[in-house]
């Protein structure tokens, strides 16, 4: 392998990791408010938070650029911070990745809260545990499961990357271009050898991903 | 019942309408405007003609070709590749030369000076959109040009890779990179024209970008194909392409 695939796949491994973490943060409240609410709005923000299953990345990348440009709200915002435009940078990758990585990690932690119920709570609150309380010590070991799925669905689906990285990363090496679009340059330069290379390795890698998530994950029915 | 009911409408969906001929044109990138009224008017001098045309990354087109693209012409930014699929046995026709792309220097702000090659060098401007070198013949002028210039170490971090010649003209013309290395061509499009300013880039400072055009092995036995390869020859045509900023080579000057 060249020193330039290495530097995609090692920023692809940074890019996924970066995005894993702050999409658990980010996820888990949502997801609990999702599995929790009565509210009328949760079929609204279920329907948001899915957006990134079924549309295309060519549309996230275009109201992406468009946002975080100089002309977008985002874009205005991070320049009068300071941080300058977010396109064709790292920051900027992470946060197109958590849009679209978004629904494979809520949606596991989600089902992974309902299938817990009422009950364990309740039990929980007349053993006077405050709310706080016990969503750590009940709700989340009980929901293991769902972030064991959620964290490696979210990190799969991010290495995975393609579209969005060609609309608003620009292809910088060491900063941009992680390994789907440093395949895509391959094999238009003909260039099939370091092509195959990195595609069987990513084949491999997606494949033990699905394997250890099907393997090792306990069932869900035990939760429930 | 409901099966065959669905598989009627998914045939019904699939079924391709007869058409008298059809062609489809693998066009470099920085064709995509020029293309396009030469298309229309060839639709109108031809009614009921389909000219399908898809733009993209001149080495793009060339990988997929060599493994099988249906396309029926090719239109190519560097003249190298239509002739390494002639021999590579996958042409049906001789290349044709078509024209002589120029490269600019684009700022996507009308108002102000507009930039050279040296004055990319400068601290304020962060990114610089080129077409990507690895397989666009644009991109690979573009770092020659700034390798003459001599600011190539020093641009080197800010430069920001298009996949072909119009999508790194977008990047500059949304704002997103503070100046761009793009054809002549879209500077000169509406889309580009009265939104920024250009530098043209004397030709002496790179490698010419000689197009051709070739009649793919595809399109061999379509005399649409012969009819859209003719037509490039047209005074009005060769009006569009000038209009564009092309410079039609010269005759016996280009193989």
């Amino acid at each position: 392998m060249e020193s330039s695939d290495l530097a995609a796949v090692w920023l692809t491994i940074k890019l996924a990791s970066v995005v894993t973490v702050l999409l658990l943060l980010l996820g888990t409240p949502i997801a609990w408010w999702l599995a929790r609410t009565r509210s009328r709005l949760k079929g609204v923000v279920g329907a948001v938070v899915a957006l990134p299953l079924v549309l295309p990345p060519t549309v996230l990348g275009f109201y992406l650029l468009l946002a975080l440009g100089p002309n977008g709200p985002i874009g205005q915002l991070t320049q009068a911070l300071g941080i300058g435009l977010l396109p064709f940078t790292f920051p900027g990758l992470v946060i197109a990745s958590v849009f679209y990585s978004l629904p494979f990690v809520v949606q596991p932690i989600q089902n992974a809260f309902e299938a817990i119920g009422e009950r364990p709570l309740e039990a929980a609150a007349t053993l006077r545990a405050g709310p706080w309380d016990a969503f750590w010590s009940v709700a989340v070991p009980l929901a293991r499961p769902g972030f064991i799925s959620g964290a490696i669905l979210g990190f799969a689906h991010t290495v995975g990357e393609f579209g969005v990285v060609l609309m608003i990363g620009g292809n910088i090496p060491g900063e941009t271009r992680v390994v789907s679009v440093q395949i895509y340059d391959h094999v238009e330069a003909l260039e099939y050898a370091q092509a195959h290379w990195l595609s069987a390795g990513m084949l491999l890698f997606s494949f033990v991903v699905l394997l250890a998530l099907y393997t090792f994950n306990p069932a869900r029915k035990r939760v429930a | 019942m409901t099966f065959v009911r669905c598989l009627a409408l998914v045939l019904l969906l699939v079924a391709v309408p007869l058409r008298a001929e059809q062609i489809h044109v693998a066009a470099a990138a920085d064709l995509r405007f020029a293309m396009d009224e030469i298309v229309a008017l060839f639709r109108k001098a031809h009614p009921g003609a389909g000219v399908e045309v898809s733009y993209g990354s001149s080495g793009k087109f060339y990988a997929q070709i060599r493994n099988g693209a249906p396309f029926d012409l090719f239109f190519s930014a560097d003249i190298e590749l239509p002739e390494k699929l002639v021999a590579a046995g996958l042409a049906g026709s001789e290349v044709r030369p078509y024209a002589l792309g120029r490269i600019v220097v684009w700022r996507p702000d009308s108002d102000a000076p507009p930039l050279t090659l040296a004055d990319l060098a400068r601290p304020e401007i962060r990114r610089i959109a080129i077409a990507n070198p690895k397989h666009a013949p644009y991109g690979m002028r573009a770092v020659e040009a700034l390798t003459v210039a001599q600011v190539r170490d020093a641009v080197e971090s800010r430069l920001v890779l298009g996949e072909n010649i119009a999508q790194a003209a977008q990047f500059v013309q949304t704002g997103n990179a503070d100046a761009g290395i793009i054809a002549l061509s879209l500077a000169l499009a509406p889309a580009f024209a009265g939104k920024g300013s250009y530098t043209l880039i004397p030709d002496t400072m790179h490698q010419p970008l000689r197009q051709g055009f070739v009649i793919l092995r595809h399109g061999e036995d379509k005399a649409l194909a012969r009819t859209f390869a003719d037509f490039f020859a047209d005074a009005d045509v060769r009006r569009i392409m000038s209009r564009y900023g092309f410079s039609m080579p010269a005759p016996g000057r280009v193989r």
